[in-house]
């Protein structure tokens, strides 16, 4: 029974359409043009994956006659899904996307140890039954009092589906509730955390292997709930600046959950999305590493950067720096031929997208030429900023990428700094003690002069290192809210 | 499919993916992220099989259940996944040329 029970080909053709489609949704991705195509491709191999697993395998009645109480149920679920996602996604605030994927990310999890959970107690509905396995077509059962025997290879692959998207849930909820500021954002450190997380993770790989021996309902469900367990101790001792890599990550899973379903289910187009899923969160996650000079291990070990670390190079706060006022700031770039701003986490936090905009605008009715430069750790999820900017209506032209732009400051009048502060460290690229010690930086301080907005003098980034730039004599510190502190700007430059 | 061949389409699949995402432009990488969460609650398809499915055995008719609140979660994640999508890249404009 391969593709559910003898599945015809025009089944198996639909499923693998739907996997182009997708392939077709990420390609759009390559530019923002043609990405509303993308993303209604995206759509279209969604409703051909649905309905042609509806119309395959809706039980009938009689000769054509589909169940119509199965198939009331399953549409009255699929409206109050459509609702529900369709309300949360009109309502979300920009600010509050991190969230908003973390959520969805545990739903796919939760909804993978459901299928993995349902195949397991109704493995002929399928297909995965051992020695009926050749399409043959609907074979009925009488009830029995023991369950029927699984494919040994279809235990393992509902085991890791049912680990892994358990692993999803619990990671993705943590992860959620440090995004929307429901848990600290401070590292939890557990003692002996690492063998605790080992030893875990050992025992449900040696359950997954048991399974393919034991199909009791005890081994399924202490590997499901040691995955839940796991997925929770990993992400407590991960700090909120590292949640891009944790988003990431978990979108990976996210997509390696879903494949492990369509191994069981012999599904295209559900392993095609898995792979893709899987490889694209892979990728971005690796590019936040590298955009930390971190690696992936030392981000999962966790512990790095909480709220208020103690500041490194103690007494650096005794230096001397200088303050401007909003009106010193107008002036500045009022007469600059360049101005680069650059955002970071505060940006979103203040909310203050869109008075930067309005900024920009009048700074270009001077004839001031107004460019954005993104590090791609800005922010809490990758491209996090740009979304936030494109959000305030600034064109997606304007905005760069730290390797298109680092070489422009050093021709630049002005950089802005808004709600960033470890990814403009020049001791990034200087000082070999510094924790951010090689992480990729924007060269901010070759610009002519550097305003830097910052709520106070006190706080430091999340790396916990005093910032170098703060001391430099070309720079001028804005102390104030964001927000409050661009609007200031704006109505001196009015 | 034998084995075998699910797993070439597996490994396939994956190669494409690691090509076409990154050609990803990074300014859509939020985007990315909430696309690739819509498309991978193609999952959905295995809890409309667990909730069409009749229940002949046991576990059926939990299954059954189990399957009908899968269906309800993949919902919520395609419809608002793309809907967000939608949202999202609608804001992404080019500069006006005057």
């Amino acid at each position: 029974m391969h593709e559910g029970p003898g599945a015809p080909a025009w089944v198996m053709l639909a499923y693998l359409v739907a996997g182009v489609c997708f392939i077709l949704a990420l390609r759009g991705l390559s530019s923002p043009e043609s990405s509303r195509r993308g993303n209604r491709f995206g759509m279209a191999g969604m409703l051909l994956a649905v309905g042609t697993t509806l119309i395959h395998y809706m039980p009938r009645t009689g000769i054509g006659h589909i169940d119509s109480n199965i198939l009331v149920q399953i549409v009255g679920a699929i409206a109050v899904g459509a609702a529900i996602g369709i309300v949360t996604a009109r309502r979300i605030a920009m600010t509050a996307m991190p969230q908003l994927v973390a959520a969805f990310h545990s739903l796919v999890g939760l909804a993978a140890v459901l299928v993995a959970a349902a195949a397991f107690l109704n493995p002929e509905a399928f297909g995965i039954v051992e020695g009926l396995g050749d399409g043959t077509g609907w074979t009925v059962f009488p009830p029995l009092a023991e369950a029927l025997p699984i494919n040994p290879v279809s235990r393992v692959e509902m085991g890791l589906g049912a680990a892994i998207g358990a692993i999803t849930f619990s990671g993705s909820v943590i992860a959620f509730l440090k995004l929307n500021g429901n848990m600290s954002g401070k590292p939890i450190l557990l003692p002996m955390r690492h063998v605790i997380n080992l030893g875990t993770l050992a025992a449900i790989l040696g359950l997954i292997a048991y399974f393919t021996q034991d199909q009791s309902p005890w081994v399924f469900w202490t590997l499901t709930g040691l995955a839940f367990l796991i997925g929770f101790l990993l992400i407590i001792p991960i700090g909120g600046a590292d949640m891009p890599v944790v988003v990431s990550m978990l979108n990976s899973y996210s997509g390696w959950a879903a494949a492990a379903m369509g191994f069981t289910l012999q599904n295209s187009a559900m392993i095609i999305t898995g792979a893709l899923v899987g490889s694209s969160g892979a990728i971005l996650s690796y590019i936040m590493c590298r955009a930390m000079n971190r690696s992936f291990i030392s981000v999962i070990a966790g512990g790095f950067g909480g709220d208020s670390v103690a500041a490194g190079g103690g007494g650096a706060s005794d230096r001397p720096w200088k303050r401007g006022s909003a009106e010193d700031a107008a002036f500045l770039m009022k007469q600059a031929e360049q101005v680069i701003i650059v955002p970071g986490y505060g940006m979103a936090v203040a909310q203050a997208q869109h008075a930067l905009r309005e900024m920009g605008d009048l700074l270009k009715k001077e004839g001031v030429s107004v460019k954005y430069a993104i590090h791609p750790v800005a922010g809490r999820m990758p491209g996090h900023m740009n979304v936030l900017l494109a959000e305030a209506n600034v064109p997606y032209d304007e905005v760069f990428e730290l390797e298109d732009i680092n070489s422009e400051f050093a021709r630049t009048d002005v950089a802005f700094v808004i709600g960033a502060n470890d990814v403009t460290n020049p001791a990034a690229k200087t000082d070999k003690t510094s924790p951010i010690y090689g992480m990729p930086v924007l060269d901010v301080e070759k610009a002519k002069t550097v305003l830097f907005i910052k709520r106070s003098m006190g706080g430091v980034g999340y790396a916990g290192v005093d910032n170098e730039l703060f001391y430099r004599d070309n720079t001028m510190m804005l102390l104030a809210d964001a927000k409050k502190m661009v609007e200031e700007i704006v109505k001196s430059l009015g | 499919m034998d084995f075998i061949t699910i797993l070439s389409i597996f490994v396939l699949a994956c190669f494409v993916g690691y090509y076409v995402v990154w050609a990803v432009t990074p300014a859509l990488h939020t985007p990315l992220m909430a696309v690739t969460n819509a498309i991978s609650s193609v999952i959905v398809v295995g809890a409309l099989i667990a909730a069409a499915a009749g229940s002949v055995s046991v576990g059926g008719s939990t299954a059954k259940w189990l399957g009908l609140l899968a269906v309800v979660l993949a919902s919520v994640n395609i419809f608002g996944g793309f809907a967000v999508t939608a949202r999202m890249l609608a804001m992404y404009k080019k500069r006006e040329r005057r």
